[in-house]
């Protein structure tokens, strides 16, 4: 499958701005209830864009329940989930441990089983661990269409970094296998992780990056991520185009939609103008 | 290349290992911890040896460095042998819970020619850094009081402790976790404080621990302090940090995204000029190699391996500087219990 073009993001809608606190503040303000990002969701869809790439965070599954319960409103409408929601891992592991945190967020009896001290069994399989993980994210998403299925870029590029890149091969397999979808890798360390996939055997990867004209958080420099997207073996997403609103929108786009060898972008907003205005602008460049 | 080992891989410790790891200059040659479930996950998906007891490992092992990510409690003990054993010792924060130790290691590093860094990782966001060098710069003119304030919704019910972080014994509490990176920073872009004038030490859930701490601080200079850490503020969505400094010409507040910068009427500084200057993190962080949790955490690793590799670096989180900080830290312990 070929991921679409244009994604819609969610950063807005859970008070997320890397420039601003401010910001973010006056944003999670704005979109306290599911109905106030339905109504920005709905603006994006009826502009054509059809995906809506978010965190698994709670609230994520009540809108996923509304597109379900309305088939007719909806019917093009996709999800690409990107897991896991990290801070509530994160927050957990500080006040009860990792061991108790991995025992508290998965359903099955195996984290019993290393709890009390069966450590053989669970380092065999770490990967099952991973693989119940998922399904408990993916619990949010009974029912709705979910394509591409993406792993945070905390967890990939942790697990970039540790060198368990066997890791990464099970969790593209399992996606597959068990979902029928194609995993997808977030990272902020794109020429690494390509260069990883593919020892992996991992082909045509779908991965999303940070792209912006600035090189913000693009580990490796504007050049060589150029030249990896430009080489077409990876389906390449850019996200956080306008590095949180350092770059004139329309700069930021112009530039990116240049880029050899791009295949979509990702972008948050709060209005329907400025969905449509960045949508139109894309939609030119590339000649949707 | 540098042969590293890491003892605890608990939540820093991982985090550290995958930034080291990734590092070209750095091989990683023993890992060790006692929880056996992180150390053979490890084994078995990289080969890495694996240790219970940092004295074997300390034995056995070849160590140009080591990273101590272990309960605050034992950092006193594992640091001060590796120094002994002429190994370059970067270790998660606080250094000590006792600032006679802090002071010890700090004499010990100095005696052996040793580096040794402490994991204030704030000094490395490019917003504290430009803080620091407007202030140093003079661009407020001279200063008359620092604050420093940490929200973050660590502990946020009444709960059973689970792990040392919520032990008073082990240096778990608010005043070891979030009030020294406070200080920490407050030092970083103005100086160390003298003294303590007051302190109160807050449980909100917590039974054992303190959840807030608040106290006022003097300086050599004249100027006085302010510091704020609440780790039970559900209001914040990650532990977010504030360090305001008031000059006679300006004012400049700064958090991890944005520098604001006030000048009096008729003041202006290189380009900033009179009336309110916001810069942000976009422009003023330096990209790193490798990125995992922010660049902050890459950055402190290089500027330790850089300095190792005598690359003429002063690493600006010294045991030295940590030890001031200890000091301080105990002093309010002290005074909030009192």
């Amino acid at each position: 499958m070929t991921p679409q073009k244009i994604l819609f993001g969610d950063n807005q809608f859970f008070g997320v701005n890397h420039m601003s606190e401010e910001k973010a503040r006056s944003q999670s303000m704005k979109f306290r209830d599911t109905a106030s990002i339905m109504r920005v969701l709905d603006d994006a869809y009826d502009a054509g864009i059809k995906v809506f790439m978010c965190t698994t965070y709670d609230r994520v599954g009540e809108i996923a329940g509304i597109v379900k319960n309305n088939p007719q409103r909806y019917p093009d409408f996709e999800f690409y989930p990107c897991m896991p929601y990290a801070h509530k891992y994160a927050n957990s592991v500080g006040e009860v441990g990792i061991i108790k945190t991995l025992k508290n967020f998965s359903p099955s009896g195996v984290m019993n089983t290393l709890v009390r001290g069966a450590v053989s069994v669970v380092t065999e399989d770490i990967s099952k661990m991973m693989q119940l993980l998922v399904d408990t994210e993916m619990k949010k998403f009974e029912g709705v269409k979910t394509p591409v299925i993406f792993l945070q870029n905390v967890v990939t590029d942790l697990l970039l970094g540790l060198k368990f890149y066997d890791m990464l091969g099970d969790y593209h397999k399992y996606i597959q296998d068990k979902f029928g979808a194609e995993a997808g890798f977030i990272t902020m360390n794109l020429p690494l992780l390509l260069r990883v996939l593919n020892e992996q055997g991992i082909k045509n990867p779908i991965v999303c990056a940070n792209i912006n004209k600035i090189g913000f958080r693009m580990c490796g420099g504007i050049e060589e991520y150029k030249k990896v997207i430009a080489q077409g073996n990876s389906r390449v997403i850019a996200m956080s185009v306008l590095a949180s609103g350092a770059i004139p929108p329309k700069e930021a786009i112009e530039w990116v939609c240049n880029i050899e060898g791009l295949d979509s972008i990702v972008f948050g907003a709060s209005s329907a103008a400025n969905i449509n205005n960045t949508k139109s602008l894309i939609d030119e460049l590339w000649n949707l | 290349m540098i042969n590293l080992a890491l003892v605890g891989v608990g939540k820093m410790g991982m985090s550290h290992y995958a930034i080291l790891s990734a590092h070209p200059e750095i091989e990683i040659t023993a890992i060790c911890d006692n929880a056996t479930f992180l150390t053979s996950t490890f084994n078995k998906q990289t080969g890495v040896k694996v240790y219970k007891d940092h004295k074997k490992m300390f034995n056995e092992c070849e160590l140009n460095a080591v990273v101590i990510s272990t309960p605050n409690s034992t950092h006193f003990e594992i640091a001060n042998m590796a120094l002994e054993k002429g190994i370059h010792v970067f270790v998660e924060k606080p250094l000590c819970l006792d600032p006679k130790e802090s002071l010890q290691l700090s004499e010990l590093a100095k005696k052996n020619k040793l580096v040794s860094q402490v994991g204030y990782h704030n000094r490395f966001i490019g917003t504290f850094q430009e803080m620091r060098r407007l202030i140093k710069a003079g661009a407020i003119g001279d200063i008359y009081h620092i604050e420093g304030k940490a929200y973050g919704q660590v502990v946020t019910k009444p709960k059973p402790g689970m792990t040392w972080r919520s032990k008073k014994s082990e240096g778990g509490g608010c005043l070891h976790d979030y009030a020294c990176h406070v200080l920490d920073l407050m030092s970083f872009v103005s100086e160390t404080p003298e003294t303590v004038k007051s302190a109160q030490l807050q449980s909100i859930f917590s039974s054992d621990i303190e959840d807030a701490v608040y106290a006022t601080l003097s300086y050599k200079s004249g100027a006085t302090g302010y510091l704020e850490a609440n780790w039970s503020d559900e209001s914040v969505r990650k532990m977010s940090t504030t360090i305001t400094v008031y000059g006679k010409n300006g004012k400049i507040i700064t958090d991890r995204q944005e520098i604001r910068v006030y000048l009096k009427p008729k003041q202006t500084f290189e380009s900033f000029e009179e009336g309110w200057t916001s810069r942000y993190i976009t422009e003023l962080q330096k990209p790193v190699n490798f990125y995992l949790r922010g660049e902050e955490y890459s950055a402190q690793l290089d500027q330790f391996i850089d300095a190792i590799l005598g690359k003429d670096v002063d690493v600006d989180s010294s045991f030295v500087n940590a030890a001031e900080t200890d000091i301080i830290i105990d002093e309010i312990s002290k005074l909030g219990k009192a």
